[in-house]
């Protein structure tokens, strides 16, 4: 492969999707009528803010229409050292995002020689969900939610955003994906911003588990496959994600509240 | 009618490469070298914002001596053939020596072909997962590429760093002992370098995925100590001999932009 190698006035910087585009590489975005192609469909993920930082969370089903087409899927994912991102929306495209979007936050840090600040890499997302706009059209709707980390204000902070790339800070949670109502209102009826970890991050797996009661797209916790939610948090430290023995045993405790209450 | 004059070629080459020769060596050297646990890499570089080491890609680092614009311009131009293969392939598959080709395929196009050569040395080394498997590249302003097993020297006086280094480099060092003799080898013996004139980042196999790491000033100093090749006497001695060293911190290109007077014409 040829290196890349740019007159002065004409360098695309230290934007890797640009790059893709001067390359030839970016995949044409779909035309035409919008058909029923069935692509796999990811769902719920909530991000809320604690006293540390921020958690994320999302279950690990994808569906195409009324079948489960995937169990194990992670729809949160690690964007950098001090962010994550949660997609919810058509599992390709979405995937793509992450992909697109974790080399864009590493290729800037590289050219530049510094990270981008929280802010800057909310807006690049802002950027690609609206370059994915045409593809919304058809159908392929891809609805992320990224939090992080903000170094300089030593804050957790959380982004929604909408189709068209529209961009929204929110100051205690967020949810995406088609069980985002429940999970909402589990927290929503919960959440203060000064929680500790351990009472947020059940928090978090108990909203998943009352949107996994309700809506048939989102997965619960699997105990028979050992499939889990992915649960993460990201805090000074960076972003560490929390283990299946721990999610097991919250799940093991919220089950046998459950049945008490019976 | 005017007639060109006829050059050899051979002169043309030459002409070109002592060009090229003069413009790094008025820079500052840098070593590279292989340690237990990667690669470590030593440069001297009073300036700490413009990097003469960066990261390239997960296990691959990049190092240049000579005229910064144009290493900067190779380094991302390198950045981006990684991010690209990697993207298009898997991050497996981005390795050290298609990338040292690329660029000696762009460097000896450039020598040959374009007005002026690149005034710059460039390294591409790669931490494997096993020791053995660590290469360095050490690729000329002309092209030419090495396939250095223990270390690499890029810089004005490269050949008695080169000695020094021969005679201080065992197999299996430590990260302290490999900054320590890299140091030593470029101070020479009639200077004390400390933390602050040195740029050191490492290729670590204990480093996680992305194996590239800058070493903090404050870890720098705490590997050099107490000056230990030196007498506290000499140490000492440094002092008077840095100050003329300082003045001259906004020389960050590290080469002195005096025009070059060509010796022909």
């Amino acid at each position: 492969m040829a290196m890349p190698f740019f007159v002065p006035g004409d360098d695309p910087g230290a934007n890797f999707p640009e790059l893709l585009r001067r390359i030839g590489l970016q995949a044409a975005a779909p035309t035409g009528p919008s058909p029923d192609v069935g692509v796999p469909h990811a769902t719920t993920c909530i991000a809320l803010r604690f006293a540390d930082g921020v958690i994320m969370a999302g279950d690990r089903r994808a569906t195409s229409g009324n079948l489960i087409s995937h169990r194990s899927m992670e729809k949160v994912v690690q964007a950098d050292r001090y962010s994550g991102v949660a997609i919810a929306g058509a599992a390709g495209p979405a995937m793509e995002m992450i992909k697109l979007f974790q080399l864009q936050l590493e290729h800037y840090e590289k050219v530049e020689g510094s990270s981008l600040t929280l802010e800057g890499k909310a807006n690049q997302l802002s950027m690609m969900v609206r370059g994915n706009l045409p593809a919304a059209m058809q159908g392929m709707v891809v609805v992320p939610i990224f939090g992080g980390y903000d170094l300089r204000r030593s804050t957790g902070r959380l982004w929604a955003y909408d189709v068209t790339g529209g961009r929204y800070e929110e100051q205690d949670y967020v949810a995406t994906g088609s069980g985002s109502l429940h999970a909402g209102t589990v927290v929503k009826i919960a959440h203060h911003p000064q929680m500790a970890r351990d009472e947020a991050l059940t928090l978090a797996c108990r909203a998943l588990w009352e949107a996994a009661d309700a809506d048939s797209a989102t997965g619960g916790p699997d105990a028979l496959r050992g499939i889990y939610p992915v649960v993460a948090t990201i805090t000074a430290d960076g972003w560490e994600r929390v283990g299946d023995e721990d999610l097991g045993a919250r799940y093991v405790d919220i089950a046998a509240e459950m049945r008490s209450r019976a | 009618m005017s007639m060109p004059f006829y050059v050899a070629p051979e002169q043309v080459m030459k002409d070109r490469a002592d060009y090229a020769r003069k413009g790094i060596a008025r820079g500052r050297a840098m070593v590279a070298l292989r340690f237990s646990d990667g690669v470590a890499l030593v440069a001297e570089n009073a300036s700490n914002t413009l990097r003469k080491i960066s990261e390239i890609y997960d296990r691959i680092a990049f190092a240049g001596v000579g005229k910064y614009n144009e290493f900067d311009q190779l380094r991302v131009a390198g950045v981006r053939a990684a991010d690209l293969k990697g993207y298009q392939y898997s991050r497996d598959d981005v390795d050290a020596r298609s990338l040292a080709n690329s660029y000696a395929q762009m460097l000896g196009q450039i020598f040959t072909h374009e007005m002026k050569p690149m005034e710059v040395e460039i390294l591409v080394a790669e931490v494997a997962y096993e020791p053995a498997g660590d290469q360095l590249f050490h690729i000329l302003y002309d092209g030419t590429v090495m396939d250095e097993r223990r270390f690499s020297v890029l810089g004005g006086d490269a050949e008695s760093i080169s000695t020094r280094l021969n005679a201080s480099w065992v197999e299996d060092m430590e990260l302290g002992a490999a900054v320590r003799a890299g140091v030593a080898a470029l101070a020479g013996p009639d200077r004390v370098m400390v933390a602050d004139d040195l740029e050191v980042a490492v290729l670590s196999r204990s480093n996680g995925r992305r194996c590239f790491m800058r070493l903090a000033e404050a870890e720098v100093a705490g590997y050099l100590g107490v000056p230990t090749e030196q007498t506290p006497a000499a140490a000492e001695v440094s002092g008077p001999v840095d100050t003329p060293d300082t003045a001259e911190t906004a020389d960050t290109l590290d080469t002195q932009e005096t025009p070059d007077t060509p010796e022909t014409s």
